[in-house]
């Protein structure tokens, strides 16, 4: 079985974005750029299973610019073998990228398609599901545990108050949670080994997808500042203040 | 835009309807025109008759299957672009909780529309603001999509008044299950406090509890004196010291209490992305140069083991 995991080349995520003063969006220039993590915790999760021998192939996707290349090679360097990068210069919204991911589904045939469940720069929490309803496949979003049995994979989900645990028949969409593993660092050898492995490049085109915005972003400013507060000297001032002053107890 | 009308897909547990989905009507609201609730699940009358008597909704529609029962998004998705079809609904809004994100997409991409995840207000029928980046900027986004496909973060629209409203409730077929998934079990934790994203208090834990037995000690006392939902930042739940879905910030819940007090939290961007709109923020930690501090209208820097039970006591 086949596992493709698609990965997103964003901000990383310690670095704090700053507002562009025309208002056209964040600075991205010169600021470090990383693999989106909720991705890495899925090239994670396919490696593994393809070390406990229920996967043959690992095939990582990247959709964007050719720096995207760049995550491609650390997907590889944690473990997949080959990768596909879908190039454009067009800003990529969630709906575009479901389509594309869909017309490689139709080409490479994965039994499993596992996916960040966000991007920490679009917060879109789209992508995954949207390739689901595309593929006409089940999905298990949030995961936080991953288990392949015959043609079924049983999937623990993160929801609202607690787990939930569900069954899918395979092929199947599974999107990734923090808690789902902790990824590997990945070593210099397995760099070196990377930069050999297979990348193929194609563009939107070759897969017959149509990848204009629907979305105009109109403008993007400063959320509004919090006002400076104090510091209070003990917990006796804390309490008078809450009471007194904020009025919240 | 002429023709609005929209439809709310509510969050409810069959009985009763879920906070997030009046906040959810709120925006619906502003949209201006018709507000329909689809409650979609199993033996879900009272739910239907809930929404029914929120102010502001026109219409309910009440979808009732074993395929719903669990809410699983192909069925919930499949449900709603059913109605979709022939309701002609210019928006369709789901709350921005797990099973909305969940679902929403889903519904999104069979109209191929685009999805406008988190909107935190509504500039128009068309254009809304969200946040980007874990909140460190805000998006004002147009869509030219003919049916708009919404998830609204609740901390930005006050809830609707949950009494008032008259709406007819109205029985619609409910789907045929699509096979290919199953529910097989949940965990869902009991308790008395108030649910995390609906409180007016949260009493938060970090990394510097230093275990679930510290975690449990010292911030229960706390949360059941103010009546608070407890939270937790990323560090505290990877360590295991509390559960998943306490967990506040850019990934997991987004919360604007009236109170949230943070304790042993260092403040990271990510959790201050969840919340920073609390309306009073008070932060306890021992280290001055704690980013908390730069959010936070009292800052106690101290012991949180010495400072916490003190507060308890004095409260």
């Amino acid at each position: 079985m086949k596992v493709l995991v698609p990965v997103k080349r964003v901000v990383d995520y310690n670095v704090k974005v700053r507002v562009k003063s025309d208002q056209t969006g964040v600075d991205i220039a010169n600021v470090k750029m990383s693999m989106n993590p909720f991705d890495e915790i899925a090239v994670e999760e396919a490696v593994r299973l393809k070390e406990k021998g229920v996967v043959t192939e690992v095939i990582a996707v990247s959709c964007g610019v050719a720096q995207c290349q760049e995550t491609l090679r650390t997907a590889m360097a944690i473990g997949a073998d080959r990768a596909v990068l879908v190039e454009t210069d067009v800003e990529l919204q969630p709906l575009a990228v479901a389509k594309l991911l869909k017309a490689l589904v139709d080409k490479e045939q994965p039994g499993l398609i596992i996916l960040g469940k966000q991007a920490i720069d679009d917060d879109a929490n789209q992508t995954g599901q949207m390739l689901a309803a595309l593929a006409d496949l089940p999905q298990a979003t949030f995961a936080s545990q991953v288990e392949v049995v015959g043609d079924k994979v049983n999937v623990t989900r993160e929801i609202d108050g607690g787990l939930e645990v569900l069954s899918l028949s395979l092929p199947a969409v599974v999107t990734t949670d923090l808690r789902l593993n902790e990824p590997r660092y990945v070593t210099l050898p397995n760099i070196m080994k990377a930069k050999k492995k297979p990348l193929e490049v194609v563009k939107p085109e070759d897969l017959g997808v149509d990848v204009t915005p629907r979305l105009k972003t109109l403008s993007v400013s400063e959320p509004p500042k919090r006002g400076a507060g104090i510091k209070v000297p003990d917990v006796a001032t804390l309490v008078d203040k809450l009471k007194n002053e904020a009025k919240v107890i | 835009m002429s023709n609005i009308k929209s439809l709310v897909v509510a969050e409810h547990d069959n009985a009763s309807l879920k906070g997030a989905t009046l906040n959810t009507i709120s925006a619906a609201a502003q949209l201006g025109g018709e507000v329909h609730v689809l409650v979609a699940g199993l033996n879900a009358a009272g739910a239907a008759q809930a929404a029914a008597q929120v102010a502001g909704v026109a219409q309910v529609l009440h979808a009732d299957g074993e395929s719903l029962a669990h809410g699983l998004a192909e069925a919930v998705s499949a449900q709603v672009l059913a109605l979709a079809a022939s309701g002609g609904y210019s928006h369709i809004l789901f709350p921005a909780t797990a099973s909305g994100k969940n679902a929403s997409p889903r519904v999104a991409a069979k109209l191929d529309v685009a999805q406008i995840s988190d909107i935190t207000k509504v500039v128009s029928a068309d254009t809304f603001e969200r946040p980007i980046y874990a909140g460190n900027a805000i998006a004002t986004v147009q869509s030219a999509d003919a049916v708009k496909v919404i998830t609204v973060r609740t901390t930005g629209f006050d809830p609707a008044a949950a009494s008032g409203g008259s709406a007819a409730v109205t029985s619609v077929a409910a789907v045929a299950d699509a096979g290919k998934s199953a529910f097989v079990r949940s965990e869902i934790a009991k308790n008395d406090r108030p649910e995390l994203t609906a409180a007016k208090i949260i009493v938060s834990g970090g990394r510097a509890l230093g275990s679930s037995e510290k975690f449990t000690e010292v911030i229960t006392p706390l949360a059941d004196k103010l009546g608070a939902a407890m939270g937790a930042s990323r560090a505290a739940v990877d360590a295991g010291y509390a559960p998943n879905d306490w967990q506040v910030g850019q990934t997991g819940k987004i919360v604007a209490p009236s109170l949230y007090v943070a304790c042993g939290i260092s403040g990271a961007i990510q959790h201050l992305a969840g919340m920073k709109d609390s309306k009073v923020i008070v932060a306890i930690n021992k280290d001055p140069e704690a980013p908390i501090f730069s959010v936070a209208d009292y800052g106690l820097e101290a012991d949180l083991f010495v400072a916490v039970p003190e507060l308890v006591a004095s409260l």
